[in-house]
């Protein structure tokens, strides 16, 4: 039973319905229009023939907006419907509601606008100057300034004897989930509004709705259904989507439903931030000494989460190193890009690529090997952090997973055999590493809580919901999975609730890698707190203490081996009019952060991961090909191995389309690489065996041990793969992607 | 006119010849496994078997199965029992949001019925026509693999 998901069966038979399977009776649909522009003043908005046209029910605007015109997690400052002015190309002017998707459609070029151009600022220098505001109501385009500050940096690298100065570069890249952002709303008979969408954040979603509809929270239900993956892309743009739908559907009083094209999705969904990072490093007889960097990331058009993005590459930024002399700045600004927020990773797979170079860079520079140079300077038991946390609240385990990845790989050996640009024939060979320590769950970026509630029935069976989101993951198998084990019964007899918002208590977004360590604490208070009702009813039965009950194999027995079914068990609750009912929350352990020196306790506990990337290339075809991923991680404890492996694959893989494939191209504004045809990403005959290998150090801070894995399988792979593709070619490449047009420019 | 639709003969009308296949699959037929993932032939969510062969539903129409037997994932399982290869997909954790598997599925489903004993090689070719975005593939290739002893 251990390869059981319990939303399997809908999935590979068809059966699941995703937002865009959803048909309510007498349901309109809905499509957004654009403007084509990339920044502009609206001076109007003329929608008279649209409104004529056939089939057409309403052409809605911006004027039409109950509540709130401005929405976004840290900034409002992203307007659902635009009305004063154009930011990015993917700006919604208006809705069309029509009876059909085809009336819709044809009646999105009957939209027309007058604007006034406006400059528009491309790159984030330009942005930095100031002279074109993109939101007037800031008077500067800078988003947010982290810091860290620790040591004397002056007196650091004045100690220095070796200094190394670098310049590198990471692209726009898209999440490219399979499903496009789609939503179903309808008005209930008891005034609610029902939505149905695809989306990562429930809640996000139904306070956006309720802040558009100026209703109250109570007023609006999400419903979780099956969502055809997210990556983190699926929160403000889908409850955007959301949003809209639901005021299409309260405006016309009609089921409505808002699904977008691939084209649409890319044009306006966010982005992962692009980056440009300028190193400086210097060590002291061999160890590193001081480090100053300036991060700049382009934040497009509107703030999103670049604070909490751009945030976590501060404490990400030195690596996995002891580094005693820090400054660094990091910065985010709008620019009339397509905005960039969330995605698996979270502004560490940038500055990882530029870090776990730079050691390699380091390393060779005094004449040691990367292994010994990376031993010498890595973070250790009691070690301090570039943001001056002491890490020794759980095991810090940079060892054990590098000896780990080594050993698999037979790193040592091959390491011997690169080709640095030298080969017999037309084919060179690279062998590379990367490693990090990654912080767990929101850390400092936000309040981050969750809740949990197992209802069992009189029958035995269970209804169990968390308030965290199935976003593919198979987080809520892991849910059954925990609840099984400490129950000691069958998955079969627990049954996971579909929740909606309006069953269980917001538990935050399903983000940062947290859902299986948030959930799995708030679950565990759950089971403790119904082991309590039900051992005090049972305990008289078995002639034993209240805590001497165990739960095992479907019995609950006492020390002296008396014992009674589950059943027997929920019958007896039953005959008792108790309840066997709990309510679970969990609060993440304390952190800390001060945001003038950028320190703190940043994350409560870390991840430790290191991967390692073979690769060949064939000078004369021009092809890179990768020919074994070794991916080493501490995850602290595996609860569903087939699960476990899954993120891995699914995250390297996503690493290496980000390292050597995905190229968003923006020309003036306007994205070209509109669908996939243009943006590619990686299919199977192109990969390669992937080995992955757990190390579990059972964590201390979380009830269930557990401690998250989507997001360390992505984060290393590009350094890894630049570092083979130097011991290839003798060449560093420091811009993602690495294109093979770059890799051969002699 | 018709086609043999998941087994079933089915009648189609004359104004329906000229619709794009996903849309008359999921729309006047209401079989939602098939899923649209691009709408450009490029992405394979809408693959479906037209006399066994995987095809990208968005690309044709629905005069392109007149005379023809098309399968989708509906008709993979009958009386509710999952086909081997389903479960196989199940057995290796090869599904985890689920978007890409109906395509998944029957573009497997094709290649076993060609090809009983496909090496790992095969079989990473003949799926390259559906992408994934969630599994890097290993689990889906594994299970593809394992289910081969079906189909001899
Ligand atoms: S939807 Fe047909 S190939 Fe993508
Ligand atoms: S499982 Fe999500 S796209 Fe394949």
């Amino acid at each position: 039973m251990m390869n059981w998901r319990n939303d399997g069966v809908a999935k590979v038979t068809g059966k699941a319905k995703y937002a865009d399977d959803i048909k309510l009776f007498d349901m309109l649909h809905c499509v957004p229009v654009y403007s084509n522009q990339i920044h502009a003043e609206i001076v109007e908005i003329n929608t008279d023939s649209a409104q004529k046209s056939s089939g057409v029910v309403k052409v809605i605007t911006a004027k039409d907006i109950p509540g709130v015109k401005k929405f976004g997690q840290i900034r409002k400052d992203y307007a659902l419907l635009a009305d004063d002015k154009i930011r990015y190309e993917g700006d919604v002017i208006a809705l069309i509601v029509a009876d059909t998707l085809e009336n819709a459609l044809q009646a999105v070029a009957k939209v027309s606008a007058k604007y006034k151009k406006l400059p528009s600022v491309l790159t984030t220098e330009e942005a930095s100057k100031d002279k074109i505001l993109i939101h007037d109501v800031y008077d500067s385009n800078l988003i947010n300034h982290h810091k860290v500050r620790k040591g004397d940096i002056v007196k650091g690298f004045a100690e220095c004897d070796i200094i190394l100065e670098d310049f590198y570069e990471t692209n726009f890249v898209e999440h490219g989930y399979l499903e496009p952002e789609s939503a179903v709303c309808q008005v209930r008979d008891d005034g609610v509004i029902e939505v149905y969408g695809s989306m990562q954040h429930p809640f996000s979603s139904r306070r956006f709705t309720a802040a558009l509809l100026g209703k109250k929270l109570s007023e609006i239900e999400v419903i979780t259904i099956p969502m055809g993956g997210g990556f983190g892309g699926k929160d403000d743009t889908a409850a955007i989507v959301c949003a809209r739908t639901a005021l299409a559907a309260w405006l016309c009083n009609k089921p409505v439903k808002m699904t977008y094209t691939r084209e649409w999705s890319i044009k306006e969904s966010y982005k992962r931030h692009p980056y440009k990072m300028n190193y400086k490093i210097g060590l002291k007889k061999g160890k590193i000494h001081a480090l100053e960097a300036n991060i700049v990331a382009d934040g497009g058009a509107y703030t999103s989460v670049s604070p909490w993005v751009t945030w976590r590459s501060t404490v990400q930024c030195g690596g996995p190193y002891i580094i005693p002399h820090v400054y660094t700045d990091v910065k985010a600004f709008y620019t009339n890009n397509v905005y960039t927020g969330a995605f698996r990773g979270f502004g560490s797979p940038q500055v990882n690529f530029a870090i776990e170079q730079i050691v390699e860079v380091l390393a060779e520079k005094i004449g040691l090997d990367p292994i010994t140079f990376r031993k010498n300077n890595m973070l250790r038991q009691d070690s301090i952090t570039v943001s001056q946390q002491k890490l020794d609240n759980h095991i810090v385990s940079l060892d054990q997973v590098l000896d780990k990845v080594i050993k698999e790989s037979n790193y040592s050996d091959k390491l011997t055999k690169c080709s640095y640009g030298k080969s017999d024939d037309s084919k060179l060979y690279g062998i590379g590493l990367a490693m990090s320590y990654r912080g767990c769950s929101l850390g400092a970026e936000g309040k981050d809580f969750t809740s949990a509630i197992i209802n069992v029935q009189f029958d035995g069976s269970i209804l169990l919901e968390v308030s965290i989101h199935e976003n593919g993951q198979g987080s809520e198998t892991a849910m059954i999975n925990i609840l099984a084990k400490e129950l000691g019964l069958p998955f079969s007899k627990i049954r996971y609730r579909r929740s909606s918002t309006s069953s269980i208590p917001d538990g935050g977004t399903t983000v940062a890698s947290r859902g299986t360590l948030m959930g799995g604490g708030a679950l565990m208070d759950a089971i403790a707190k119904l082991k309590l009702i039900i051992n005090k009813v049972i305990a008289p039965k078995l002639s034993c203490k209240p805590n001497e009950i165990i739960y095992q194999n479907n019995l609950l027995i006492s020390p002296s081996e008396k014992s009674v079914t589950w059943e027997e068990a929920m019958s007896i609750m039953y005959q008792n009019c108790t309840y066997p009912y709990a309510f679970g929350s969990f609060e993440a352990p304390p952190v800390t952060w001060d945001e003038e020196c950028g320190a703190g306790k940043a994350y409560f506990t870390y991840v430790y991961s290191a991967q390692v990337a073979e690769i060949e290339i064939d000078m004369k075809t021009k092809k890179l090909k990768v020919l074994d991923i070794y991916a080493v991680h501490d995850i602290g404890k595996a609860i569903n191995k087939g699960l476990l492996s899954g993120q891995i694959y699914g995250g390297v893989v996503q690493g290496l389309g980000m390292a050597l494939k995905e190229n968003l191209i923006i020309e003036d504004g306007h994205i070209v690489t509109d669908n996939f045809h243009k943006y590619r990403i990686y299919r199977a005959n192109e990969l390669p065996r992937i080995h992955d290998f757990v190390i579990e150090n059972p964590d201390p801070n979380t009830p269930s041990g557990a401690k998250g894995i989507g997001e360390p399988a992505l984060e290393i792979i590009s350094p890894a793969i630049a570092n083979a593709i130097y011991r290839a070619t003798g060449r560093r490449m420091k811009k993602l992607p690495m294109l093979m047009e770059d890799i051969c420019k002699q | 006119m018709q086609a043999i639709i998941n087994r079933k003969e089915i009648k189609i009308k004359k104004c329906d010849l000229d619709k794009q296949l996903l849309t008359f699959i999921r729309e006047d037929l209401n079989l939602t496994g098939t899923k649209n993932g691009c709408n450009i032939g490029v992405c394979g969510a809408c693959t479906v078997l037209i006399n066994n062969e995987p095809q990208r539903s968005c690309k044709l129409k629905v005069s392109d199965i007149i005379d023809k037997e098309l399968l989708t994932i509906e008709g993979m399982s009958e009386n509710n029992d999952l086909h081997p290869l389903q479960k196989s997909f199940l057995d290796h954790d090869a599904v985890q949001c689920g978007f890409c598997t109906p395509g998944m599925v029957l573009t497997a489903h094709a290649l076993l019925l060609k090809n009983n004993n496909p090496t790992e090689a095969e079989v990473r070719d003949a799926i390259k026509i559906n992408l994934c975005r969630c599994t890097g593939y290993q689990q889906i290739v594994d299970s593809i693999i394992s289910a081969k002893r079906f189909y001899k």
